[in-house]
């Protein structure tokens, strides 16, 4: 894509880095330039993955190899034992947590994206006096960082019986005024042409809501679950308000548990490590297109 | 009386209009359809966002220790006591200057990423998804990686044993506040975890900009490099640039799940939202207090937003849409 062509020299330069200056001439001298953007991403590249490589080491090795005189690069032997004596560790209910996550982030990403596109379609299309004064109220919240509003937020989930239960991990999260605005600013682009047909065909606005919109978006909802379901998976604080005893930790505070632990057990804290990150991962890999996708939707309406 | 007369005028008429099918006529109004659409999400937004904050504002001016429907109104002292707590004040200042900091730094690398990874020929995803892979780790996970691993204060930690190679000592990296280490510590773990995020808008941006921009000031003269860099690029690259830079500063005013974990037992480095955790739900219990330092938070924050919004030409954008 940046090849120069010759006789045109750097025309077709769609990004400039501004790290390199032009000392070398676009022209001839496009080897030279492209090694030293190699040498660049690849160190930046490597910085990156340094973490990644210490969380795969240390989560297969013994911990005397992990606190041991000389710096080993790779494990002795690889201990797969570690998988087997995380989930059979007593102290912290590893496997547990690791199925509160799931269900939480889950049913987290299903109800957020449920109530803000409806609310998000409601607000961006059907005709209302006040739909105005409603929008402004939503936008409203987004003033508001919610992190802020813990404490009482804390204190009514309490009130109502809710500490330790995944009601309370889950529904005072779903009412997020920033999805439904990403939603109304999707659907405000939709083609009203595709509703007006099936309004013809005689569809009321829920018909045609689930019968036409929704089947014709699945992209956008794709793309703002994938998003939803890592934030509701990778959150903290919240969970470790509410999750107060073992049984309702989220592998977040798990880990956070594993952190502040008497005793440090390092490839079992490891191994529990890599496996809350193993779920995301997947998601990486194979929803990577929907999530770019909607990471550039967002940022760029947002 | 004017108004039944008026109803059962209405009525014969709103019945010609569909004579034969008035469940069709509640299905088609779009008021009752805006409510039904919009309903659910409006009142968990009262239950759960709305009464929250406002329970927090109620709670600010009274003495609420232990107690959340407290009857002693006590005007501003929660804020005056807020704002002379010198943990709290220190708090804010010292988030101002992290946010000062942090902000830019992640534009910068996010940004020289994005530019990178956009001249690339060859393994182009490949980087793409090096860069925005950590996106994938919480702060939690990442801390604890940062805290056990990387920046572990004894012999075995990758740096330390780094800096040993070079015949440096041990440095304690979190545990002594004299000289503060710990912020390398924090600075390289939210440049990790944040950078490959805004890199994607960067890149989606870049790729929107229309390539005639770059043959006419090539036409003109600019030189590749720097110049179509300060004079085309980066003011192409305003609108996502504000978006980044206000998400940024959000972010950091509301740290909590790093500086929670990474500096577990101190006193010190605490932002904004730890000191409110320990004054709300620590053993004082003073939602009073914790309240009144976050609304003052809250006012910090939209200050703030407000003021780079002003100073970045926030707005301008909205041609575009």
């Amino acid at each position: 894509m940046t090849t120069t062509m010759p006789g045109a020299p750097g025309v077709r330069e769609s990004a400039p880095s501004p790290d390199k200056p032009p000392r070398v001439k676009r022209g001839g001298g496009g080897v030279m330039s492209s090694t030293g953007l190699y040498i660049a991403t690849g160190t930046a590249g490597f910085l990156f993955l340094v973490p990644f490589y210490l969380l795969i080491r240390n989560a297969l090795s013994t911990d005397a190899d992990i606190t041991g005189e000389n710096w080993k690069f790779f494990p002795t032997d690889i201990q797969w034992g570690n998988i087997s004596e995380l989930f059979t560790d007593e102290t912290v209910p590893f496997a547990q947590s690791m199925w509160n996550s799931a269900v939480v982030a889950t049913l987290h990403t299903t109800g957020v994206l449920l109530v803000c596109s409806l609310a998000g379609y409601g607000l961006a299309r059907i005709p209302y006096k006040h739909a105005n004064k409603v929008f402004y109220a939503v936008l409203g919240t987004l003033m508001v960082p919610t992190a802020v509003t813990f404490v009482p937020s804390f204190v009514l989930v309490s009130s109502l019986g809710w500490v330790d239960t995944y009601r309370g991990l889950i529904i005072p999260g779903l009412f997020s005024g920033f999805t439904c605005f990403l939603f109304r600013q999707y659907f405000l682009g939709f083609p009203k042409e595709l509703e007006e047909a099936a309004r013809v065909d005689g569809l009321g606005y829920w018909g045609a809501y689930w019968r036409i919109v929704v089947p014709n978006s699945l992209n956008f909802f794709a793309a703002m679950a994938t998003i939803t379901f890592i934030n509701g998976w990778n959150s903290f604080l919240w969970p470790l308000v509410i999750g107060q005893s073992p049984d309702a930790w989220t592998v977040q505070v798990a880990l956070s548990n594993y952190m502040t632990n008497q005793t440090v057990v390092f490839h079992i804290i490891f191994m529990a490590t890599a496996f809350s990150i193993l779920p995301l991962v997947f998601v990486f890999l194979f929803l990577q297109r929907w999530l770019v996708q909607g990471i550039a939707q967002t940022g760029i309406k947002g | 009386m004017s108004t039944t007369e008026t109803r059962e005028l209405a009525r014969p008429a709103a019945a010609k209009a569909s004579p034969a099918k008035p469940r069709r006529a509640l299905r088609g109004s779009p008021t009752v359809n805006f409510w039904l659409f919009t309903g659910p999400f409006l009142i968990g937004l009262t239950v759960f966002v709305y009464a929250p904050i406002l329970w927090s504002l109620y709670l600010s001016f009274f003495e609420a220790r232990f107690t959340v429907t407290p009857d002693k109104f006590v005007g501003l002292e929660n804020y005056t006591y807020m704002l002379t707590n010198d943990d709290f004040v220190g708090s804010l200042v010292t988030f101002t200057a992290f946010a000062a900091f942090i902000v830019p730094t992640t534009w910068a690398l996010s940004l020289g990423l994005a530019l990178l990874v956009n001249r690339l020929r060859f393994m182009r995803a490949f980087f793409r998804s090096v860069f925005f892979l950590p996106t994938a780790c919480s702060y939690v996970a990442a801390s604890l990686i940062w805290k056990m691993s990387i920046f572990s204060g004894v012999r075995f930690g990758l740096m330390n044993t780094v800096l040993d190679w070079f015949g440096i000592d041990n440095i304690a990296w979190l545990v002594d506040p004299n000289p503060p280490w710990y912020w390398v510590v924090i600075v390289s773990a939210r440049l990790w975890l944040q950078s490959g995020f805004y890199m994607i808008l960067f890149i989606a941006a870049l790729q929107n900009i229309p390539g005639e921009l770059y043959e006419a000031a090539a036409i003109d003269g600019a030189k590749p490099g720097w110049q179509t860099f300060r004079y085309i690029t980066l003011p192409q690259l305003r609108a996502t640039s504000t978006a980044v830079v206000l998400l940024l500063l959000v972010a950091a005013y509301q740290a909590f799940d790093e500086f929670y974990n990474l500096l577990s037992k101190t006193t010190w480095g605490r932002p904004p939202l730890v000191e409110l955790y320990y004054k709300a739900l620590g053993e004082s219990q003073d939602y009073g207090a914790g309240s009144a330092g976050a609304v003052v938070l809250t006012v910090l924050i939209c200050a703030v937003t407000l003021l780079q919004g002003r100073f970045m030409g926030f707005g301008r954008g909205e041609e575009s849409k």
